[in-house]
This record gives C-alpha cells, structure tokens and sequence, in this order.
C-alpha cells in the first residue's frame, strides 16, 4: 500500500452536505470521502492506494480535477483498490456532486 | 397499455449489481434511512493497515435505522465488493451492536442484508470471534421477540459464518442469484478435489447453493426476482405475519428431526436435479429456466 498526500489551491466550493461519500473499495474501483477543510481555497487530498508507484499519476489527474472544478475548502480522503485514471475522474465528480447538491 | 421499453428497462433495479448503499436506498421507505456510525466517523480496519490492504471508511457494513412499509427497521447492510464482505473486527462489531440497540428498541424487525462469504481471514482470530458474537447477537434479538429477516441477492452470497448467521435468522428472502451455504465451492474444491465438486461448474453450483434449490427445499422463506423492488415488498409482506415464537426446545428438536429425516432422505445425491427429481418434481432439468412465479407455482403442487 502506497500513501499519498497533496495539496491544491482552488476556488471554493459550496457545500451542500456535511460530507459526502463516493464509490466501493472493489477490484478497479475506489471509495472517496469529501468533508469540509481548513483553507476556503485550498483543498488536500490523502490517497491510500494498493497500486504503488502512480503518485505523479494521481497528482497529474487530481491536479487537472483541481483547476476545473471549484473544491476549495475540502478535505478529500481516498480508499483506491487499482482505479483507473478514468474512474479516479468520474469518482471525484460524482462525490463533489453530491457534496455540493448537483450545483458544480 | 404495455410501457415503451426503455422505460421498463430503466424500471428494473438489479439487487446482485448494486451497492450495498444503494441497496439501502432502494429498499426502505424512501428518505426514511439514518446511518449509525456513517463513513466520516467510522474508522477503516487497522488489521488491514498492518497487511498494507486499503481499508474502507465504513468497514464494508451500513448499519442504521429507517422504515419499511411504514414500521420502524433497524438495518444492516453488506458490501459484497469490498473484500468479499468478510467479516473483520469492526465489521462485526457494529453488526453486533445494531442487533443488541434492537433487544433495547424493539424495532418491527432487524434486515439483515447478507452479502459475505464468511470471515475475514486476514483478521484471524478478532474476524472468527466476531461471527460468533454475531450469531450469538442474532439468537438473543429473536429470543427478545424482534425478528430477524435476512435478505441474500448479492454477488458474494452467504457463506462459511455467514451462511449460518443466515440460517439462524427468523427468515431469509432469496432471489435466484443468491447463494447460500457453509463451504465455498472453491472450498470444497480445494480441500476434497475437483472430482467432489467442480467450483467452475457454475450451473453445477447454483443447482447446489443458489436461490431455486434453496426455496424448493424450505431453507428459504421467499423467492424473490432480483429486483430491489421485489426485495422490498417481499419483506414487507413477511413483517406483516411474522411473529418471533418463544424459544424452547421441544421447537428446536422438532427442527433437528426435520432436518435429520431430510438428509437421510437426500443421502448420497451430489446434484440438485437429483434432490428436486426425489421431491417430486415431474422435470428437475427445466428448474434452472423456469421463471420465479412458475417455480413458486410449481412448488405448490409438489408432494407434501
């Protein structure tokens, strides 16, 4: 298992939820956990995955999720059990979906 | 007039492809669900930290509470895709603790949504010591007169610990898809040879764990589609009727007498067919294409 931290500047996002959870800790698939961070512009990002070696990976697709979508002011915590780039993609969006209310 | 068919496709919620959260939604009364211990105050298994495995945030369980048909549930619910749905120490330990808030509660019923295959080997001692206390927690919830309906529809089944916790419950709720037994087929396979029973032979396993062979011979209450919405009523249905008799023994020994004539009767067969041909099915080969209403409907007429 391989642990990963990472930090993003970002704009804030709004929060509809106090928390909000994403996906299964499966085979290919990943669970994500949104909660509410410290920074109003930041947002960190703690990875523990059974893939090693990917970390300039996760930082690239995070980093790219990052400078799209405003989660500002989140605290991100990620099961992974071998997600690909795609679904670590699609995950992020559907958990900052429902954290936010479906207003992205 | 017959709806368009997207619209009975879209209609249609598999209960086998579903997460257990969705599970969750789609079987109680709708918005009705509050989650003990929900993901951001739960804690992941440090036995899998240890082991370097990825832990999940809810230990692969949902418990809480809801409605369900209107009377008030207490609920488990089994991640099938996260390690199987093994159960490990906390895994156990909040399966435990929901039952024993049901002796204090006394909700209409506890739902158990089974979707494991046992324990959880990485765990060891703490995940074997967690199925006991789990069958013991379910036997005390229905010697307090709270029944406890198990429902198995999902991929993982209901094996090894789980399959007896299944059994021990008030009622279990099936569809075909659902497996439930003690040993895996890779189990058997391993440990007695491909020649006791081929575990890749999957006609062969659901002909001796699956959903039909078990409504057919009692182990289960109800056979259901694998449609969470069948899932629903048919354990609405059964809340309406169940009733959680006073333990005794002279139930328990009528019970093992059951049990014993019926594995005298059925000895040596290694095959569903054969068990549903020896029950009095007139085709046991169409069994395994029927439909859940003509098997249901078959069933009926069977010899007593």
């Amino acid at each position: 298992m391989e642990n990963l931290e990472f930090r993003f500047t970002a704009h804030p996002a709004r929060p509809a939820a106090g928390a909000a959870l994403c996906g299964v800790v499966g085979s290919g698939n990943m669970e994500i956990l949104i909660r509410p961070g410290d920074e109003a512009d930041a947002c960190t990002v703690s990875i523990k995955t059974s893939a090693r070696g990917f970390g300039k990976i996760w930082e690239a697709v995070i980093a790219d999720f990052a400078s799209r979508h405003p989660v500002g002011g989140t605290r991100i915590a990620i099961n992974d059990m071998g997600a690909t780039p795609a679904v670590v993609t699609l995950r992020l969006a559907q958990a900052l979906g429902d954290y936010t209310g479906g207003a992205q | 007039m017959n709806a368009p068919v997207h619209t009975q496709l879209a209609l249609r919620h598999s209960y086998f492809e579903a997460s257990a959260r969705s599970r969750v939604a789609q079987l109680l009364d709708a918005g009705s669900f509050r989650e003990f211990l929900p993901p951001e105050v739960s804690q992941p298994s440090p036995h899998l930290a240890v082991l370097g495995i990825p832990g999940a945030f809810d230990d692969g369980v949902i418990v809480g509470s809801g409605q369900l048909g209107g009377k008030p549930v207490l609920l488990i619910a089994q991640e099938g895709q996260f390690m199987g749905g093994a159960v490990g120490e906390i895994h156990g330990a909040k399966i435990v603790g929901l039952l024993r808030r049901a002796i204090v509660e006394r909700p209409a019923a506890v739902v158990f949504m089974v979707d494991s295959g046992g324990v959880r080997l990485h765990e060891a001692n703490a995940g074997l010591i967690a199925i006991s206390e789990i069958m013991r927690a379910v036997l005390d919830t229905r010697a307090a007169g709270v029944p406890v309906i198990a429902l198995v529809g999902g991929s993982c089944g209901a094996f090894g610990g789980m399959g007896i916790v299944s059994r021990l419950c008030s009622a279990i709720v099936m569809s075909e898809e659902g497996r439930l037994a003690l040993s895996g087929p890779e189990v058997i396979e391993t440990v007695a040879g491909v020649e006791e029973f081929d575990s890749k032979d999957r006609a062969l396993v659901w002909r001796v764990t699956g959903g039909k062979h078990r409504y057919l011979t009692g182990d289960c209450a109800e056979l259901v589609e694998d449609d969470a919405a069948s899932f629903r009523q048919s354990t609405i249905d059964l809340l309406a009727g169940l009733t959680e008799p006073a333990p005794g023994s002279s139930a328990l020994r009528t019970e093992q007498k059951r049990l014993t004539q019926r594995r005298e009767r059925f000895a040596g067969m290694r095959d569903g067919l054969e068990v549903w041909a020896a029950m009095g099915m007139a085709r046991p080969a169409e069994v395994s294409l029927m439909d859940r209403d003509s098997l249901v409907a078959a069933k009926k007429g069977l010899p007593a």
